[in-house]
């Protein structure tokens, strides 16, 4: 099925720019014109989310959310933004300066490499690397550096509890995120990303996996959830013990790169679960319903990817806003008494099934 | 694209950060006054500042944790070529797992897991 296919796409405008120039300032325009389009998209998806959760927020205690600016306060994020970006940037006189400033790249910087993995559409991916999978868990870990170093950096107590406490957290339920995609990498025998998109073309692995795929996948949403501190695992800064954790001394716009960083890792998580365990772009099919699957085919990729993440991202949203926040012993009792042993126990039952080929 | 991509994208987060930030620098208002650069808490006066000795309970669980996270990267290469090497990839991650097992069970056994 090529109806959307991207690769004609990029290479049609690749031969446009050789007309014109030459090779060298070819590849410069592209990588411009590729840097561009990722600036606008995470910026776009950013404020995009902010306004979503405050909805959904707002749903769940029967509020309205935002509505004042704009048509249904759709600008009011814009808005946000622009207010964060005048607001002075302060200080503490004591802070260690240089790592205090250096904090917010680190995790927006973090975020962007692991973005730029991720398989959109066909033919429309910046980096297909042949250890996908792996170099994105790697590079999301980068994250608890620039979060123990804004906690650290600050010369506060609050911040440096909330450090602590995220550091512990993300290191503990990294191991189940690796774990429990793992698992599909013995299915699809490659961590190239799009080559395990290519081999869910027939099905998605939550559905060819049997249970064990299925037990996988509600891990990989669990430690994920927790893996980007938001509630019910929000420790790192929850906001009645910590007053904001880690980011308690920012302000102004390197506030706001925490704000958008988290969010933006929360995008990672659920495009991560939708490429890996519900296909990606690819359409939703059954076998033997062949008329199904020829309209399933005319739903564009991009739709298909961000409606799986999206959907994944309102249930992500849902975890925060519906449960109690955990204590700090609950939550690493968890991760190491529940999700661990099940882990080690699921990767051996999904090897077994694969030896014995019952996977469809 | 290549590799190239990671510098690509390295850039970009870089000019995204270091752009806002210096534009706050340029339009933002300053205004001095001594307890605006104080640390935040609760209003009350700041007594000494963080850098200071406390005990982090979470350091056990940072040991086990670099175990396990070395024996995922051993588990990378084995997850690829399970599917071509069969059984006998199976029986090795069995005896691989059992030593893990082993390992988990004996840091619970020993209170490493409990939070003190």
């Amino acid at each position: 099925m090529n109806l959307y296919d991207f690769s004609s796409l990029t290479q049609s405008i690749h031969q446009g720019l050789s007309a014109m120039m030459a090779p060298a300032w070819v590849t410069v325009t592209e990588m411009v014109l590729v840097g561009v389009v990722f600036l606008l998209f995470y910026a776009l998806v950013g404020l995009a989310l902010v306004y979503i959760e405050r909805k959904v927020c707002a749903f769940i205690q029967n509020r309205l959310g935002p509505n004042r600016v704009g048509p249904y306060g759709l600008v009011q994020t814009v808005a946000d933004l622009i207010k964060l970006l005048f607001k002075e940037l302060l200080m503490v006189h004591k802070a260690d300066k240089f790592l205090f400033n250096l904090a917010p790249f680190i995790v927006i910087i973090a975020s962007f490499l692991a973005i730029g993995a991720l398989p959109f559409a066909k033919g429309l991916q910046a980096l297909d690397l042949n250890v996908g999978l792996f170099y994105i868990i790697s590079v999301t870990s980068l994250t608890v550096l620039g979060i123990l170093l804004a906690g650290w950096s600050s010369n506060s107590k609050y911040s440096l509890l909330g450090a602590m406490r995220s550091g512990a957290q993300v290191i503990s339920y990294e191991l189940s995120v690796g774990m429990s995609l793992l698992t599909i990498i013995i299915f699809s025998g490659s961590m190239q990303l799009s080559v395990i998109v290519d081999s869910q073309a027939d099905g998605w692995w939550l559905f060819k996996g049997h249970v064990p795929a299925f037990i996988a996948f509600v891990i990989f949403l669990v430690a994920s959830t927790a893996e980007t501190n938001r509630g019910p695992f929000d420790m790192a800064e929850a906001e009645s013990e910590l007053t904001a954790g880690f980011h308690t001394e920012y302000s102004g716009i390197k506030f706001a790169f925490f704000f958008l960083a988290e969010y933006m890792n929360m995008f990672l998580a659920a495009a991560l679960a939708a490429t890996v365990f519900l296909g990606g772009w690819q359409p939703l099919h059954f076998g033997g319903l062949e008329a199904f699957n020829r309209v399933m085919d005319f739903i564009p990729p991009l739709v298909w990817f961000f409606g799986k993440t999206f959907a994944l991202i309102y249930i992500i949203m849902l975890f925060k806003w519906t449960f109690p926040r955990l204590r700090i012993d609950q939550l690493l009792t968890l991760e190491w008494k529940y999700l661990l042993p099940i882990n080690l126990v699921n990767i051996l039952v999904v090897s077994w099934v694969v030896l014995k080929g019952w996977h469809f | 694209m290549g590799i190239e991509a990671v510098v690509l994208l390295f850039v970009v987060g870089l000019f995204l950060v270091g752009s806002a930030v210096i534009f706050a620098h340029f339009f933002a208002p300053k205004s001095e006054n001594h307890s605006k650069f104080e640390a935040y808490e609760c209003g009350i006066p700041v007594r000494d500042g963080a850098w200071m000795q406390f005990n982090v309970g979470y350091y056990m669980y940072a040991l086990i944790y670099l175990v396990f996270d070395v024996e995922i990267v051993f588990l990378f290469p084995w997850a690829e070529v399970m599917h071509d090497m069969g059984t006998s990839a199976f029986v090795e991650v069995v005896i691989f797992f059992a030593v893990l097992g082993l390992g988990l069970a004996y840091a619970w056994k020993k209170n490493a897991l409990k939070w003190q």
